[in-house]
């Protein structure tokens, strides 16, 4: 193993935050963080400092990079107010500095050939497809699009969905828009239509379980961007264990935040995964 | 013998992952030393998750060791850390003063270890899986049994529990069995809410770490004592070593900003400046 080329390490930088508001369920949150920007690649997320009285890092996926007038180039994240850390996070108002680690973690990997991808998003994590819906679109991949979320305002935007999907499937739990449901009771009908060769999914451990058992039974690759509590994020403290089949076949375990947070769907032995059902 | 570091800002052992990630925020050559996670004789596979929570003034942690055991560390791990530069203590946990022995014959037939790391507490696994040093007569049969067993010139450090009644006791008895330096500063025993085994670092530790700190330096004068526990600012850098510390280890403080290390090199560096 040879040291990572340096444009692909991260860095640690104070960023600022210009801008916060709120969509939906969500708020989405512009900052600067410079030569972050510039390293990002779909599925990679960043860890954020959230005020003095938290030790352990916050991590969010990277939805968007846009290069700005004054700036240089901005990064856009979503979040959901649900705990200490996100609370203080959207309370801040633009100007405040935060320290931003990134861009960390392994990112999606673009399939070799022109295939057709599914791409399955729950609730905020679908905020790392949009950009890997466009890279695919570049590689003329054919991108559909499965978005799934608790309710009309846990959805990502469905308006910018259609932009960058050939199909897109909406299903919410309460069914206020597109089909009643989950991921799980859709996603072998959405993957057969797609006739996708590799299904995406971002979103909860069960959902990502559920995509990646569709995906061996349709016989297509799957590659799941977990979320599992990170303390540090960036590989130092091992409390981020993943257990995995490697190549040999034998069970081991890997670090979420550095070995992942994206793995193959077929690798990750679930079942003695936390949080997994 | 002394310890000779070139920046008084060493990597805590548990805290700098392999190197390689830590690497990316700044040259390990840069700092004092770099410690491993504790590596015992065969491979760990470490403790079920949750393994680290975030407390108020802390994070409680039962990570089990993990580590890939002595051969695949000396095969993959440390070559890449001596082409970096740094300067590596391997930290070293045994389930028996054979198994510490033989840890330590391991590493005296590698060359290019700054030291050896004697971790005399690992509070995560109260579970006979490693030999429980807290007495100081146990301590040092451990530190007797690596030091004999290591060449020559290879500094041992050991690693003492914070326990404010009886460090200075064992960090008498560890120096005389043959100990180079003593760390004072590990996790503090803790537990899960499920009532596993576990250690507290963090700033919460720091006082106490200190206290531990003044106790070993009255009980031992001139022995090399490093400070470890709610290392996170240049301020605590020059209080441990105003109380008499001659480096400090910065652990917990890396989870939150993997540039802590560096900053604070930099930091002390302008004080002699
Ligand atoms: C790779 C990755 C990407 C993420 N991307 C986003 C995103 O884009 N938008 C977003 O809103 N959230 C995202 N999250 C989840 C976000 O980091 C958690 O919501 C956050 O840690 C919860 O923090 P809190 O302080 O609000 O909650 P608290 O309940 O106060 O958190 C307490 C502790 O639990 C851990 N924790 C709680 N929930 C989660 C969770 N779901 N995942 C991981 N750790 C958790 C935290 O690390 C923290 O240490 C992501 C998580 C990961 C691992
Ligand atoms: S969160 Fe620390 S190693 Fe993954």
């Amino acid at each position: 193993m040879s040291a990572p080329a340096p444009e692909r390490t991260p860095l640690h930088v104070t960023g600022e935050l210009l801008a916060s508001r709120r969509i939906g369920a969500h708020h989405h949150l512009t900052l600067v963080a410079p030569g972050i920007a510039e390293r990002f690649r779909p599925g990679t997320f960043v860890a954020l400092d959230t005020g003095p009285e938290r030790l352990a890092r916050r991590a969010f996926w990277i939805h968007k990079v846009k290069t700005t007038g004054g700036y240089g180039a901005t990064l856009e994240l979503v979040v959901e107010a649900r705990g200490a850390g996100t609370e203080w996070l959207v309370s801040q108002p633009a100007g405040t500095r935060l320290a931003v680690t990134g861009p960390l973690g392994r990112a999606f990997s673009l399939p070799r050939e022109t295939v057709p991808c599914l791409l399955v998003g729950e609730g905020y994590a679908a905020a790392p497809l949009f950009p890997l819906a466009e890279r695919l679109r570049e590689r003329d991949c054919a991108v559909s699009l499965l978005v799934a979320g608790e309710d009309e305002a846990h959805l990502l935007s469905a308006l910018e969905a259609r932009r960058s999907a050939r199909s897109v499937t909406v299903v919410t739990r309460d069914g206020t828009v597109g089909q009643r449901g989950s991921v799980a009771d859709v996603v072998d009908e959405v993957l057969q239509r797609s006739g996708a060769a590799v299904v995406y999914a971002a979103g909860s451990t069960p959902t990502l379980h559920a995509v990646a058992q569709a995906a061996e039974r349709a016989g297509a690759w799957s590659q799941v961007a977990l979320e599992q509590p990170l303390t540090c994020a960036t590989g130092l403290c091992g409390g981020c264990p993943v257990p995995v089949v490697g190549e040999s076949g034998s069970a081991r375990l890997v670090r979420a935040c550095a070995d992942g947070p994206v793995l193959r769907g077929d690798r990750v032995l679930w079942d003695q995964l936390a949080g997994a059902s | 013998m002394t310890l000779a570091l070139t920046s008084p800002v060493m990597v805590a052992s548990g805290c700098g992952g392999t190197g390689r990630e830590l690497a990316a925020y700044g040259a390990l050559a840069d700092l004092g030393g770099f410690v491993t996670r504790s590596i015992t004789i065969a491979p760990r596979a470490g403790g079920p998750a949750p393994r680290i929570l975030e407390t108020p003034s802390g994070l409680v942690h039962a990570v089990g060791l993990q580590n890939p055991g002595i051969d695949q560390f000396l095969a993959l791990e440390l070559p890449w850390l001596l082409q970096e530069g740094a300067r590596v203590f391997v930290s070293v946990v045994g389930r028996s003063l054979g198994e510490y022995g033989e840890l330590a014959r391991r590493l005296g037939r590698t060359p290019g270890i700054a030291g050896v790391e004697v971790n005399l507490s690992a509070p995560d696994v109260e579970d006979g899986s490693v030999f429980d040093a807290r007495e100081p007569f146990h301590a040092a049969s451990v530190v007797a049994a690596v030091h004999r067993d290591l060449p020559r010139g290879t500094p041992v450090l050991a690693k003492l529990r914070t326990d404010v009644l009886r460090v200075a006791e064992v960090a008498r008895a560890v120096l005389d069995a043959g100990a180079d330096a003593v760390v004072v500063g590990n996790a503090l025993p803790a537990a899960m809410p499920d009532g596993r085994p576990a250690g507290l670092s963090g700033p919460a530790t720091g006082p106490l770490a200190l206290r531990c700190l003044t106790e070993v330096v009255a009980a031992a004068p001139g022995a090399t004592v490093v400070a470890s526990g709610g290392i996170a600012t240049v301020d605590d850098v020059r209080s441990a070593l105003r109380n008499g510390a001659t480096a400090v280890q910065v652990g917990t403080a890396l989870l939150h900003d993997p540039t802590t290390a560096h900053r604070l090199h930099a930091g002390i560096g302008e004080d002699e400046a």
